[in-house]
């Protein structure tokens, strides 16, 4: 008895420890991207405050919970309030999946809690747009909420086809498998798919109607300022950077305990800024015809291929 | 199996190459792939389509037969339900209404049932307050009304006065003009393209163009002092010469900007989700263009050739060799495609203005309306006179009226002048090509998109000191 609070105890220092790192990694990806897009535009980005802007975020963070907490009239101001703080406790408790070897709250069905982080992910978006009583905010959560669900579908799905592959729902087996040939050799398309798909998932740039600067004026965080603001944006920065960790362990696998890991991931996470600087915004109902007809389809015939070779295998004794 | 896993298209190239053997393959594997591609234009299920789904789905119930009817007499009153479109308020504070645009859009999901604009909120007066300026005061105005091509309007005003006095400007202020004019025309194409961009969501031509705009600015600067507000042309020719290298200086930024034109081209033009969002958006027929007043690019989209440059030239307009694109489609790409070929003509008609820019005077010689030269003025008590006149009194215009338009980069941008014989204007009309554009936006956006509606904004091309006056 006393020993298994110990292990708990251990568990929950391991995942504090995990989600501070991972709280800093999101401020410097923040001025990553910023620098990134600096230098794709040709100019300088932040590079005044501390050594080379390299206090950036930390000044941004003390402006942004400095500001005024604007109140909108006729607001659900409880939810409104709440939204937030929601959807940053999800995105880092989504961090718990991460396959370490030691430590850490390592579970079997990380797959499926995986998505069950990502499917409430959309409540977030949903309710803060509802809840912030303005139009564009509404719009904003309207087009998040399909855009998400659909490509969930294509997500769960091409995670699907690896789970009839590997036989079990946890992200370990991925780095164990991956042992001689990357998935990303082995099934180029679906990578690419689910780059894309997260590029969806976490509404960034080619898919960013969620917020939608140009059109939507700031989408379904119009209302939000100061410390709601900075929480909705540690949020998606939180998403993007799993993502791309998420991205290494599915598609490049490797161990989470390794240098290369990250070198990998932070290539991942400048890819996924790299973007933003490159494509202009695809158009809501095209998006939506993307994902259903022609990721869908693609990530189905794969599961399709995956569940025959799995089978050929069952068939003859391998 | 392997049909069933390459998918759809591999299928029908499989199908349609293998049936006639491994050689068969090989002769129509080209043609195969060209067909399957399809050279035409995709359809995307638009909005009347669309409609014909709306609405709860009928279908007969199981017991239908056993389901007693009504009485012949029984009245069911339908159920009243009130339905309306939500109405946004688009602007005045939008990202995208590229200054104070305040568009009320009656939305139906996200399909724009009807666009109405607002406009008035940049009004200034200009007209009235150019009655009560002498003919010298009233020019600056002109650069506040298009705020991104300014020379542009600088010359239609002095043309018109230039015109009403039966001057005509020296040779050399000529091809200044028509040089600043295409140097405006660049400017004003990098500001559209940028921001056009930049309203599709593609941020980095927005930051690449404005380093070219800032380029242009100092020339501009270098002109005339100003980098904006530049108060250049006057009637009767240019207020100053142009300095010592500023030609070589133009000259080594027009074969540069072609460079930069390209990199801006290679990250929109061929760029799938770039066409995707023009390619069919915003089509004007070209019967609507003129309907509408459309003028400028709105009308060579749509495949009218007109050009005022051409039709009617001035300045040095006639001594230039130069093509004006036209369209075809009359949609947005189309658009943005003479939008960028038309700044490589630029380009070419700077060339030959630097290469031909002849020697001699940039004012009329005519003390009554040119001021003298400084130097003069030390020496000779007429010309200080005639300053004096110039700058207080200004100079007398006989009566008459005239309507001048120049080809601005935006359309026809038009001034209808009308003297009394004083040394102000009577009356002063301003015909903005933006106006028109405006008022077709409705036209335009309707049953669209809401992130179509921003790409129209953006291909209208739209200012507002011209829009509102």
């Amino acid at each position: 008895m006393e020993s298994n609070c110990f292990v708990l105890l251990v568990e929950v220092v391991n995942y504090l420890v995990l989600i501070i790192c991972v709280l800093v990694g999101v401020a410097f990806v923040t001025l990553l991207e910023r620098k990134i897009l600096g230098y794709i535009q040709i100019r300088k980005g932040p590079n005044k405050v501390g050594y080379m802007g390299l206090f950036q975020p930390f000044s941004d963070a003390v402006k942004l919970f400095s500001k005024e907490q604007t109140m909108p009239i006729m607001s659900n101001f409880i939810i409104y309030y709440f939204c937030p703080i929601f959807s940053l406790f999800l995105s880092l408790l989504v961090w718990s999946v991460l396959p370490y070897d030691v430590g850490l709250v390592s579970f079997n069905m990380s797959i499926l809690f995986f998505f069950c982080c990502l499917g409430m992910g959309v409540y977030s978006v949903m309710v803060a747009g509802w809840a912030s009583n303005c139009k564009y905010s509404l719009l904003g959560s309207l087009r998040s909420v399909a855009q998400t669900i659909s490509y969930e579908v294509s997500l769960a799905l091409i995670l699907l086809s690896f789970i009839v592959l590997l036989g079990g729902f946890s992200l370990e087996l991925f780095n164990k498998y991956q042992n001689y040939i990357w998935f990303m050799f082995l099934s180029l398309p679906l990578s690419l798919i689910w780059f894309a798909s997260c590029l969806a998932e976490t509404n960034r740039t080619p898919f960013d109607f969620a917020e939608g600067e140009s059109e939507l004026v700031s989408g379904f965080n119009t209302e939000y300022s100061s410390g709601g603001f900075a929480l909705i944006f540690m949020a998606e920065y939180s998403s993007i950077l799993f993502m791309s960790v998420l991205f290494v362990v599915v598609f490049l696998g490797s161990n989470p305990c390794s240098l290369v890991f990250y070198l990998k991931s932070m290539f991942l996470a400048f890819v996924f800024v790299w973007v933003r600087g490159t494509l202009p915004r695809l158009r809501y109902d095209k998006l939506m015809y993307l994902a259903w007809k022609s990721f869908l389809p693609v990530s189905i015939n794969y599961l399709f291929f995956f569940i025959g070779v799995k089978s050929l295998c069952f068939v003859l004794n391998l | 199996m392997a049909t069933g896993v390459l998918g759809g298209f591999g299928q029908k190239l499989l199908s349609t190459a293998f049936c006639g053997g491994s050689r068969s393959f090989l002769k129509n594997a080209a043609t195969t792939y060209y067909a399957s591609r399809r050279g035409g234009a995709t359809w995307f299920p638009d909005y009347d389509w669309m409609r014909q789904f709306e609405g709860p789905i009928l279908l007969p119930p199981e017991d239908r037969d056993k389901i007693p009817p009504p009485e012949w007499t029984q009245r069911q009153a339908p159920v009243e339900k009130k339905v309306r479109n939500v109405t946004i308020n688009f602007g005045p504070q939008h990202p995208a209404a590229h200054g104070v645009l305040r568009l009320v859009l009656e939305l139906d999901g996200e399909t724009v049932m009807r666009a109405d604009p607002h406009i008035g909120l940049l009004h200034r007066g200009t007209e009235k307050l150019i009655e009560y300026k002498t003919y010298t005061q009233a020019l600056p105005y002109f650069d506040r009304l298009d705020y991104v091509s300014m020379m542009c309007n600088e010359q239609a005003y002095s043309l018109a006065v230039e015109k009403l006095l039966g001057l005509e400007a020296p040779i050399r202020a000529k091809y200044i003009r028509t040089m600043f004019a295409e140097v405006t025309r660049i400017l004003n194409h990098c500001m559209f393209l940028g921001a056009h961009a930049m309203d599709v969501g593609a941020l980095t031509p927005f930051l690449w163009l404005f380093e070219e705009r800032e380029k242009m600015m100092e020339f501009y600067e270098r002109a005339s002092g100003a980098r904006l507000h530049a108060a250049y042309y006057r009637p009767g020719g240019v207020a100053i010469d142009i300095p010592i290298g500023l030609m070589d200086d133009i000259y080594e930024f027009i074969s540069k900007f072609g460079e930069r034109l390209d990199e801006v081209e290679d990250v929109l033009t061929s760029n799938r989700i770039w066409k995707q969002r023009t390619i069919g958006i915003g089509t004007v027929t070209a019967e609507d263009a003129l309907n509408y007043g459309f003028s400028g690019v709105m009308l060579r989209g749509s495949g009218i050739k007109w050009d005022l440059r051409k039709t009617q030239p001035y300045d040095a307009y006639d001594l230039v060799e130069f093509d004006v694109p036209v369209g075809k489609n009359g949609d947005t790409y189309d658009r943005y495609l003479i939008r960028v070929e038309e700044m490589r003509q630029s380009m070419r008609i700077i060339e030959q203005c630097l290469n031909q820019m002849p020697p001699g005077e940039v004012r009329v010689d005519d003390a009554k309306v040119a001021p003298p030269r400084r130097a003069e003025m030390k020496t000779s008590m007429e010309a200080l006179i005639h300053h004096f006149k110039v700058f207080t009194q200004g100079y007398q215009v006989p009566p008459g009226a005239t309507y001048t338009a120049v080809e601005a980069p935006k359309g026809e941008f038009g001034v209808y002048l009308v003297s009394d014989g004083s040394s102000r204007p009577y009356r002063c009309k301003i015909k903005a090509p933006g106006f028109a554009h405006l008022a077709g936006t409705d036209m335009v956006g309707k049953n669209h998109m809401l992130a179509d509606i921003v790409a129209i904004i953006g291909t209208l091309d739209i200012v507002f000191g011209e829009v509102d006056r």
